[in-house]
């Protein structure tokens, strides 16, 4: 035991004190080097330090990995990098341990006689291909469908994107990032013509008014939660404004939080605009020269006054009108957007609400100005980037015939043989197909839909339908791996290299540290060998799938990027040995770009642009010709919504609404982090959330075994009590089966068995934070 | 009748049809639930059109009573192409009904045409305001309907 490692007889240090100890920075300054170190073996015998970064979160922190042996033995954050410099998040810390894990997947499964059982690699690959080339000859291109993940890499989303899009055909690939990062894509192209994030994470040294929108930072990225601590912490700190109907421990800190009740952001937002314009607290001059809609924005915002808001979202005018006094007189106002806004009603519309904050004053392209929309996964941006998640490659546009003709061109395909008839497939209309039997082969990568979507009952049936052929690739036996057809075991973080890019466009080259377990092979390597097995080929003739190794696929994708928003031209595997770089990273800029639009130039001209755009409220397509007489010169695009009422409402049955969402010490399904002993121990099992106050109306008390109900299912949980507004309650949905005994938990165990099948029109993400349900003890002959 | 009578009973009258008709679609298609939701806040455009134009008419006297064109509302302006096929598949109903949603909006908002015209003819800016701000929702139940044929026709034609 080396003195790194925490003494076995205490609680962690990363449990304990999640966020470590305070360097405090004024406005600025460089934020202070703090290295985190967990080592399970004396310091002097770790032979190398492997390069990497977090692949538990999104935010991207620079990691080495200890090595020794063959096995890897800690992690330490990495000084030189400017996301963390030096600082590890809990899940971090401890979370690689379960790479060595006993339960790994370590050779392929097939199913016989309805058992999964063991098989080589040849038998495994041999019967997906003839399944999929005999559904391709059955159905065609729209039989066969991907759903990946936010967790590959760079390099395998734009090889899957190229076999699935320019080999099969097909308009079916989704990532798990529909319901992590969808509505942040979406809103940006609504905002700006095309994603890409405007600021970086050095905002937050320079902002003097940070407003977190449905953003539990503290939590979903603990490190930039310690950069804005050690900023609170000095004398000249910057002031917080909260939306979040919990008290998180950002709410804590917050100057003004508003307690918001669920599924009313857009009211909220609308009214912060509104009041914005009335006093005259916006930016003129930016308005008349870098935006178009304002006339329109207007009217629409013309009735939603803070009195009107108040009422709407259960919150006092008085509290509502201090946030937005420090919005108003803000000099550099940094916004922050997570699932809290997503995963909510009207998502989409409320995120843009958040960009039309910052457009009205003119808050963008300066330090410690603009606009962060975050997302849940650590490659959640390469998804979006390598068209692996419903868009296509380097941000073009579907509707585009220029856009889709330099694909074809760069595969050397017909421009026919991509689709782009309609927009790419969702993850949830592709379940929906799946349920209808018009796609029966389904390629699941890194994800476990079988807990993470909403209403599992339904979900579980789908998967486990005869007709469906499923095939699932892992790193551990999971819920869906249960379901499969074809069990690939794949090589993860660490025992594979690739590139992934985090929340604020920094990409970072992760190295292969360790051998994978037995015959488990990357994702890249396992994508290649199907391509090489369907002989995918161009237009004459040769392998459609050129490259052969991370690197190759990494000078491909650089191709595809190229003079498109996200370009990566500038970089290469030894420059990014030397330190990360933002994209874009050009000849121009060598050095990468820290912030968008510093210039006021946006990637919305209607020839460059993404998206026409689509209706806020019914997702129907803007046409070109009226997105081209709207916004002819390419400015950023203010566009509002009408608040509607949430589609599930509290009633006499049901009369709570719950939320779901994150702890900081799991990832996901817990499938890694409950397999590190500090994480799982610090929260080995479901609990619900209540304010004191309901639950002295219910007549429970803190730790009573209580059932949680929604109209579409129920879970067992115990009761914390928190503080959180009156009537709705909080469900952690990190929790499903694999680690119970018997594999069961009547009545339930996944936050996902109530949550309703609902998703936002224009981002297509789920909606896992608008659901009415119910809480009471659970019933004496059930009581163990 | 005189001419602002005419075009208020005929928007009326199409606006009770896109209920019954959205009405059909939210209970035809529960399980498609983009489907469901959308329609269900297009319904509430409508519902909330027709209480409107009740309150206006009866300002001016005029009772708006039950002006849809009959048992199955819309469903009667346009001919189904189900015959087509022996079994109605539920891709296919769906498919007719985002057709059939079309044009009953359609046929909303020309007669929403109408009632402007005239209202701008006759200087009635009171209707002239309550036509400008209804008319752009139909014009989006009609997009929205065209947007989804347009989205889901390439699958439920190709698993024909």
């Amino acid at each position: 035991m080396s003195p790194d490692a925490d003494p076995p007889s205490q609680v962690p240090d990363g449990v304990v004190q999640p966020w470590g100890t305070r360097s405090s920075f004024r406005r600025g300054e460089p934020w202070p080097v703090r290295v985190d170190q967990y080592l399970t073996v004396a310091e002097p015998e770790v032979e190398r330090w492997v390069s990497s970064a977090s692949i538990l979160h999104s935010n991207g922190d620079g990691i080495d990995i200890a090595v020794t042996g063959g096995r890897m033995v800690g992690v330490r954050g990495r000084a030189d990098d400017a996301v963390n410099r030096g600082r590890l998040d809990p899940k971090d810390r401890y979370g690689w341990q379960a790479n060595a894990s006993p339960d790994r997947l370590t050779r392929p499964l097939i199913r016989r006689d309805g058992d999964l059982v063991q098989t080589d690699w040849d038998t495994a690959m041999s019967s997906v291909v003839s399944r999929c080339r005999s559904v391709l000859e059955q159905s065609g291109p729209s039989g066969v469908a991907f759903y990946t993940s936010g967790q590959l890499f760079a390099e395998e989303y734009y090889t899957l994107t190229t076999l699935a899009r320019a080999g099969i055909g097909t308009d079916h690939l989704d990532g798990n990032t529909r319901l992590c990062t969808a509505t942040a894509g979406e809103a940006l192209k609504e905002s700006f013509g095309s994603d890409g994030q405007p600021s970086c994470y050095e905002d937050v040294d320079h902002a003097d008014v940070i407003a977190l929108f449905g953003h539990n930072v503290a939590e979903t990225q603990a490190v930039l939660w310690m950069r804005i601590l050690d900023r609170l912490a000095a004398p000249d700190r910057p002031a917080l404004v909260v939306v979040d109907p919990r008290r998180t421990p950002v709410a804590a800190a917050a100057d003004v939080h508003l307690a918001i009740r669920p599924g009313t952001n857009l009211a909220l937002l609308n009214a912060i605009a509104h009041e914005l314009i009335a006093s005259g607290r916006v930016d003129e001059q930016f308005i008349t020269s870098h935006t178009v809609g304002m006339e329109e924005l207007a009217e629409r915002l013309d009735d939603c006054t803070v009195e009107w808001a108040a009422k709407i979202c259960g919150l006092e005018a008085a509290e509502i009108r201090r946030a937005v006094d420090l919005i108003g007189s803000a000099q550099r106002l940094l916004c922050t957007v997570l699932q809290g806004v997503y995963q909510s009603h009207q998502a989409t519309a409320a995120a843009i609400a958040v960009n039309n904050i910052v457009l009205l004053r003119g808050m963008i392209g300066r330090p410690g100005c603009g606009v962060l929309q975050m997302n849940g996964q650590p490659t959640a941006e390469n998804t979006r980037e390598c068209g692996a998640d419903g868009d296509l490659p380097g941000f073009r546009n579907w509707e585009n015939t220029e856009h889709i003709a330099e694909l074809a061109e760069l595969w050397n395909v017909d421009p026919l043989q991509i689709p782009h008839y309609g927009p790419p497939t969702h993850a949830m209309q592709i379940f929906r197909y799946v349920e209808q039997k018009s796609i029966s082969f389904l390629w699941v990568s890194g994800t476990n839909p079988a807990v993470s979507l909403p209403e599992l009952g339904r979900i579980r049936s789908i998967l486990g339908s005869p007709e469906l052929f499923l095939v699932v690739q892992d790193i551990f036996p999971t819920e869906t791996t249960e379901l499969a057809d074809v069990v690939l075991p794949a090589a993860t973080w660490g025992e594979k290299t690739g590139t992934f890019t985090n929340a604020d466009r920094t990409v970072h080259l992760s190295e292969k540290a360790v051998e994978p377990p037995g015959e488990a092979r990357s994702d890249l390597d396992i994508f290649l060998d199907f391509a090489r097995r369907m002989e995918f080929t161009d237009k004459d003739g040769g392998p459609l799938v050129s490259w052969h190794d991370a690197e190759s696929a990494f000078r491909a994708w650089q191709r595809c990027s190229a003079g498109r928003p996200c370009d990566y031209t500038g970089m290469s595997y030894q420059r990014l040995r030397s330190r990360p770089l933002r994209w874009p990273c050009t000849d121009e800029a060598p050095d990468g770009t820290p912030r968008l639009y510093t210039d006021r130039r946006f990637w919305a001209a209607p020839d460059v642009c993404e998206s026409y755009g689509r209706d806020l409220v019914t997702g129907a397509a803007v046409e070109e010709t009226e997105y081209r007489a709207l916004n002819p010169d390419g400015r950023a695009i203010l566009k509002a919504a009408e608040y509607l009422a949430p589609h599930e409402e509290p009633g006499e049955q049901y009369p709570l609404q719950m939320v779901s969402g994150r702890t900081i010490f799991h990832f996901h399904t817990r499938t890694k982090t409950a397999r590190a002993p500090q994480l799982q121990a610090a929260a080995p099992d479901v609990w619900v959330e209540m304010c004191p106050d309901d639950a002295v109306a219910l007549g429970l008390t803190e730790g009573t075994d209580v059932l949680v109900e929604s109209p579409r299912g129920a879970i067992r949980a115990e009761l914390r009590l928190a503080e959180l507004r009156r009537g709705t309650i909080f469900v952690p949905f990190h929790y499903g089966y694999w680690d119970l005994p018997d594999g069961a938990h009547p009545p339930g165990r996944a936050a996902n068995e109530m949550t309703i099948t609902d998703w936002d029109p224009v981002s297509k993400q789920p909606l896992f934070k608008v659901c009415a349900a119910r809480v009471r003890p659970v019933p004496a002959q059930d009581s163990p | 009748m005189n001419g602002p009578q005419y075009a208020l009973h005929r928007v009326h009258g199409a606006e009770q049809d896109l209920v019954v008709l959205l009405d059909e679609i939210t209970t035809r298609h529960a399980q498609d639930h983009e489907v469901l939701h959308v329609a269900r806040d297009l319904r509430g455009w409508s519902a909330e059109h027709i209480a409107v134009l009740t309150d206006h008419a009866a300002d001016r006297g005029i009772r708006l009573d039950d002006d849809t064109s009959g048992p199955g509302g819309a469903r009667r302006l346009v001919a189904a192409a189900g015959h087509l096929l022996r079994r109605p598949d539920p891709g296919i109903l769906l498919l007719e009904d985002m057709h059939d949603l079309y044009l009953a909006a359609s046929h909303a908002s020309l007669a929403w045409e109408m009632l402007a015209q005239i209202a701008q003819a006759q200087h009635d800016r009171d209707l002239l305001g309550l036509t400008g701000r209804c008319h752009p929702q139909t014009l989006r139940q009609i997009r929205w309907a065209n947007t989804m044929l347009k989205t889901l026709s390439p699958q439920i034609l190709s698993a024909l």
